[in-house]
């Protein structure tokens, strides 16, 4: 993974809460067996109509939405299912880090293995985020804040390892093979 | 010396006897896992990770596949062959076949007498047993919580840490007691029990936490009805649920497959009998139920949180404490096309299904043939097994002709309509009373609307082809 530390660029904003992964992607689009081009199954029928149009009004269809890194969410994003595809559309599609006042525990789980940088703040400086569409914010993970529109930062919570791995391009994979001696001793221990 | 003991959770007894390293601050836990169950669809990266690395399947021997979303409902045809919804599905299903033939992992496939919907099936082979940790790529991977282990659902990239290590870097949840007084009413189910629970919490409620189900309402549940409550513990945002393993686990476990036999089952029931939470363990956060209070429930809206009594009237977004909330509600009605005020019983439906990890074991079927028998279904009804073991138990019965009789489909075992993506589905702007888990937008087909219930409910509505109390069906016994 690419070393990553920080994300710049433009919001799009998706109030809704409980925006769950079989919106971030419809099952339909899980039968394949790599992870390639998910980015056009992302919020599918959010985005496109029956015959496949998109719809006008959807915000990611919206010309000022083109080339948004950041996405700004309702609270309690990435509910329900497991499916890893939803961090890869939204990563496949351009999103770097995605902002709520609650993320879903496996979305996040799933989304920090891919680098797409969950950010979860305080009611106050969501509502800030929620209020100015389009703003241009940075998600900053060395010193763990998110700039505001109209000035000034917050703070937010990441986990240090997570942060650590996100920083230095490290996999967690690559990490837990490291751990095959304490992992085979506590085999030969039960 | 010994530490002077201190009083544990249930969960904090699996949990740390499966540290290989404890959390740090700077570090999560090392989690190692007993079972690791496998699907086609969230394991395909996962093993092409594996290959990358050229590395091996480190446990074989505590891994454990079979395949269930993609596969067809309907039987083999003529020619042999079995009619996938289209070439991706058949492929990903291949790609699973030839992925535990190389890694030399144990598949019940398209076939085998043992297929079924991973959460079924599982348990099914006494692969699941108190104490362990189970994970599989799968959010209802919560179900085998029912027998005291500690399950959860993982994405791919930790499925491939658990076929590579058999461990997976965890931080330590907090714990949520929910303690069920009293007991359940006639015609009164798990399921309703479930979503009245979830409609307490939020589905956002259980972030972060372990949920423990307790009580007398607890334990008076069939091994089943505490797999379902179990299976939802997710669409109140928990990873896990538990209960507490007592003789009815044991008696449900004995004789499986998977599990000891004669003396051995003996010793490790003898283990399992510890394994419940100490009187005097505290957890993070405690809610209390009442059971006796809880009536056959209904969802109206786009998340399982969104539910009423099935005799009970829609709520006004107006009423809602903020504006999110409000926005949240208001989308929801205008999706499924129902008003503020307005109730359920009577509306007409389109289609019924009664399935999925939640509600596709024997005990459901039985209940679905109660208010079938001697009936004619109004509207579209699938009955789809949650294995072949369901649905052999279920034709030695005779339920599949009381299905057949009233005019349901008796499918093949999968996850079918849960999660529409075999083929089947319904159709844009259809309702569906459905006992799956989720009510999410589409989830039963673009454009579709999900009212989830327990399978009395649902067989009730495919008599009426509309919303109706069961209770009623239920005297008739």
């Amino acid at each position: 993974m690419e070393p990553i530390r920080r994300i710049e660029g433009r919001t799009v904003v998706l109030p809704r809460k409980n925006v769950d992964t079989d919106q971030i992607i419809p099952a339909r689009f899980l039968k394949v067996t790599d992870k390639e081009g998910l980015g056009r199954a992302l919020f599918s029928d959010w985005r496109y109509d029956a015959s496949g149009a998109p719809r006008p009004d959807f915000v990611l269809n919206r010309p000022e939405a083109a080339g948004s890194r950041i996405l700004v969410a309702g609270d309690n994003f990435g509910c329900g299912s497991s499916r890893e595809h939803a961090p890869w559309a939204l990563l496949d599609y351009g999103f770097g880090a995605v902002i709520s006042t609650r993320i879903a525990d496996i979305f996040r789980s799933n989304a920090l293995k891919n680098g797409l940088v969950p950010v979860v703040l305080d009611a106050e400086s969501h509502a800030r985020l929620l209020s100015a569409p389009g703003a241009e914010v940075a998600v900053d993970l060395e010193s763990g804040t998110v700039t505001l529109p109209g000035g000034g930062t917050a703070p937010f919570a990441i986990d240090a390892f997570a942060r650590t791995c996100l920083m230095n391009g490290l996999d967690e994979l690559g990490f837990l093979l490291s751990q095959e001696p304490a992992i085979a001793a506590y085999e030969g221990a039960r | 010396m010994a530490e002077p003991r201190k009083p544990k959770t249930l969960f904090e007894k699996v949990w740390d006897a499966h540290l290989v390293r404890a959390e740090t601050p700077d570090a999560p836990a090392i989690l190692y896992v007993d079972l690791h169950l496998v699907h086609e669809v969230t394991s395909p990266q996962a093993f092409s990770a594996l290959r990358e690395r050229g590395v091996k399947v480190r446990r074989p021997d505590k891994t454990l596949a079979t395949m269930d979303h993609s596969t067809p409902t309907l039987p083999r045809g003529a020619d042999g062959r079995f009619p996938f919804v289209d070439a991706q599905a058949e492929a990903q299903v291949r790609a699973l076949e030839r992925n535990a033939a190389d890694f030399g992992i144990e598949l019940h496939g398209l076939g085998d007498e043992a297929r079924g919907v991973v959460h079924v099936f599982g348990p099914e082979m006494g692969a699941t047993q108190p104490g362990m940790t189970v994970v599989c790529g799968d959010s209802h991977t919560a179900t085998h919580g029912a027998f005291g282990a500690l399950a959860f659902g993982v994405g791919t990239s930790e499925v491939s840490h658990v076929l590579a290590t058999q461990c997976l870097l965890q931080r330590r949840p907090r714990t949520l007691a929910v303690r069920v007084e009293g007991r359940l009413a006639e015609g009164v189910s798990a399921k309703d029990l479930i979503l009245a629970i979830i409609a307490k919490l939020g589905v956002g409620g259980g972030t972060g936490h372990v949920l423990e189900y307790l009580g007398p309402a607890v334990r008076g549940l069939s091994m089943e009805g505490r797999m379902t409550v179990c299976n939802m513990s997710i669409e109140a945002g928990a990873r896990a649920g538990l209960v507490a393993p007592d003789d009815v686990t044991f008696q449900w476990l004995s004789g499986r497959p998977r599990t000891p036999k004669g003396a051995a089952f003996a010793g490790a029931v003898a283990g399992w009998r510890l394994l419940s939470s100490d009187e005097d363990a505290s957890y993070d956060r405690e809610v209390v139920v009442d059971a006796s209070a809880v009536a056959p429930w209904i969802t109206f809206g786009t998340n399982p949180g969104q539910g009423i009594p099935v005799n009970g009237v829609i709520p006004d977004p107006a009423k809602e404490a903020d504006a999110a909330s409000r926005g949240s509600l208001e989308a929801a009605l205008l999706y499924m096309g129902l008003a503020p005020g307005q109730r359920l019983l009577g509306h007409p439906v389109d289609a019924v299904f009664i399935g999925s990890c939640t509600n596709g074991r024997l005990e459901d079927m039985r209940e679905a043939a109660r208010a079938l028998r001697g009936q004619r279904v109004k509207v579209r009804t699938l009955v789809v097994p949650g294995s072949e073991g369901v649905k052999r138990a279920a034709e030695a019965e005779g339920l599949d002709r009381v299905f057949r009789d009233a005019g349901a489909e008796w499918r093949e075992p999968g996850c079918s309509m849960c999660i529409a993506m075999n083929g089947d589905h319904i159709g844009p702007g259809e309702y569906c009373v459905s006992t799956s888990n989720r009510n999410f937008e589409g989830r039963q087909g673009a454009g579709g609307r999900t009212l989830l219930a327990s399978p009395l409910t649902a067989a009730a509505a495919a008599v009426a082809g509309a919303v109706a109390d069961p209770r009623r069906l239920a005297r008739r016994g």
